[in-house]
């Protein structure tokens, strides 16, 4: 699949608009565990890394693609569980409202 | 045969959307952070099935690497260091996108739109990482939190990362200068990731919060643009949305500390004016006995936290002292600033932790209309936000809107030092007449109040 047609482009104009749409409302307390819950989001980028890494053919793209593949594991389970303490402590709280 | 992966990745991205809406509302946020987190699981899952993927005893050994060293080190943490690791896990992803740029560029068969894009994502990435872990170093303590400036620093930045844009497009356009077009990817990488950190230095410890949203942004974009590199619809969907959110994310936690991100790039907080205020008045120390006296003949207490109670982990003290004075008939109430501590909302995580009740908590607008009627405002190592020069035009607090702790009858402030805010300007409130200070870790200072109430 090479990118060549504007279907592209919709889905990046779409894409924007439920981010947009998402994050306008949310209350300030939330500011903090929503930032380190899209920061988990962008764990997606392990998906990417783990291609790279699969497909790379010489021992410069295995070492570049090592890299990526911990740290891309990093940026999920760690923003996973950092995420996961942070709104841990909000339950009591949802109950009580 | 369908592909079916591609089918995953759509219902993750439905998946991140609903989580992402569930963690938008208090009552429904712990589910939020399930749902996306479920989605993640089948997308990463499925993509060890994708059709010619080679490696795997690599890419094995490089995930558990990865999920032992951050769960571990996301478990360890303590709740106060929460906004460095938020900085360094996505400094990691931001990292993981210029390493798949790295490759797609290293493999070089793709067509030149492709490695444009390949080049935007790295450059964003590598600014990324490289601010990220400057944040991260800056909130660890482990490198100064003053904003770090020298001559012409814009100057230089500029002319950083304009060479090392240069290098990107000789690569680009297969142009040789000095070195051959296909080494040029060197200096392109070493120059922005060098831009990255010059950028970060100055900005100082009260804009981090700020900062860490800005470069979270950054890097969904980034992912974005390398999904587009590797024509992964995932990446771009999941990295334009994280882009999209974290860019409003970004301008709404500015809006609340009233700074705007340009001045907040531009660095250097504080150092636009120079501070030649002169405070009248003098600091008058009280005891932990007095303190105790006052608390306990009060009517009505506000409790005003700040980074102080936390870097002091007091929360539980905090507790234990808003527990005893309710029980002896006091009316107490918390006076929780937006931005007070590192990061928005950084306070109510803490109190919720400790055990607080929601409703003791008010916010800023409901405080203010309450503290007239306070006998004592206990501030536990609050600073800038409590400071009345933020309504003085010309100081580097002007604008912000504060807790109006100068208007309650007494006010008591446990501080470490006698040092400055994050702002690095003289407090007004810390001089006035009625206002006496406690010098002390808040921890053991709270534990004092404590033992000294227990005797009344």
């Amino acid at each position: 699949m090479i990118i060549t047609d504007w279907a592209w482009l919709y889905i990046i104009v779409l894409a924007v608009f439920v981010g947009y749409e998402v994050i306008s409302h949310v209350p300030v307390i939330l500011h903090t565990p929503l930032m380190s819950g899209s920061n988990f989001i962008h764990g997606i980028v392990l998906v990417g890394a783990i291609l790279a890494l699969g497909y790379a053919t010489n021992d410069v793209e295995r070492a570049i693609g090592f890299v990526g593949v911990v740290m891309a594991t990093l940026n999920v389970v760690g923003g996973y569980v950092v995420t996961e303490r942070m709104l841990a402590m909000f339950k009591k709280k949802g109950g009580d409202r | 045969m369908i592909d079916i992966s591609q089918l995953i990745y759509v219902l993750t991205i439905v998946a991140f959307v609903i989580g992402l809406i569930r963690m938008g509302n208090p009552a429904t946020a712990r589910s939020g952070i399930l749902w996306a987190g479920i989605a993640m699981a089948f997308s990463i899952g499925i993509t060890f099935f994708v059709p010619g993927l080679s490696n795997l005893i690599l890419i094995l050994p490089a995930v558990l690497i990865g999920a032992i060293i951050g769960f571990v080190a996301a478990r360890r943490v303590a709740i106060v260091n929460m906004p460095q690791m938020v900085a360094i896990y996505n400094g990691m992803g931001a990292g993981a996108a210029s390493t798949i740029a790295a490759i797609e560029l290293i493999k070089l068969g793709n067509s030149s739109f492709n490695i444009t894009i390949a080049l935007a994502g790295a450059i964003i990435g590598n600014v990324s990482i490289a601010g990220s872990v400057i944040a991260f170093l800056k909130l660890q303590g482990w490198i100064r939190q003053k904003p770090v400036t020298f001559f012409l620093q814009q100057a230089v930045n500029l002319i950083i990362v304009a060479i090392g844009v240069f290098f990107g497009i000789l690569f680009l356009l297969h142009g040789n200068f000095l070195i051959p077009y296909t080494s040029a990817l060197i200096p392109f990488f070493v120059l922005t990731i060098g831009y990255g950190f010059l950028m970060a230095l100055p900005i100082g410890g009260a804009d981090m919060p700020v900062l860490i949203s800005l470069y979270n942004a950054m890097t969904g974009i980034a992912v974005g643009l390398e999904g587009f590199a590797i024509s992964n619809y995932a990446m771009v969907v999941a990295g334009i949305l994280v882009g999209a959110a974290g860019t409003i994310l970004t301008l709404a936690m500015a809006n609340a500390m009233n700074r705007s991100v340009g001045a907040i790039l531009a660095g250097g907080f504080g150092k636009t004016q120079s501070e030649d205020r002169t405070v009248s008045g003098n600091l008058k120390p009280i005891s932990s006995e007095d303190v105790a006296v006052m608390l306990a003949y009060s009517s009505t207490v506000a409790i005003v936290p700040g980074f102080g109670m936390a870097s002091a982990q007091a929360q539980f003290k905090v507790r234990d002292l808003s527990d005893m004075l309710i029980s002896r008939g006091i009316k107490v109430f918390f006076a929780i600033h937006p931005v007070a501590g590192r990061m928005p909302g950084h306070m109510n995580v803490l109190l919720a932790e400790a055990g607080v009740p929601y409703d003791l908590l008010q916010d800023r607008d409901e405080a203010n209309r309450a503290f007239q009627d306070v006998d004592v405002s206990l501030v536990i190592g609050a600073n800038d936000v409590v400071n009345p020069a933020a309504r003085i035009q010309g100081t580097t607090l002007y604008g912000m809107p504060i807790l109006d702790v100068d208007k309650s009858k007494n006010v008591i402030v446990l501080k470490r030092g006698a040092g400055k805010g994050f702002a690095g300007i003289e407090n007004d409130l810390f001089y006035m007449d009625k206002t006496k200070m406690l010098y002390g870790d808040a921890q053991e200072s709270l534990s004092k109040i404590i033992q000294e109430l227990k005797k009344l």
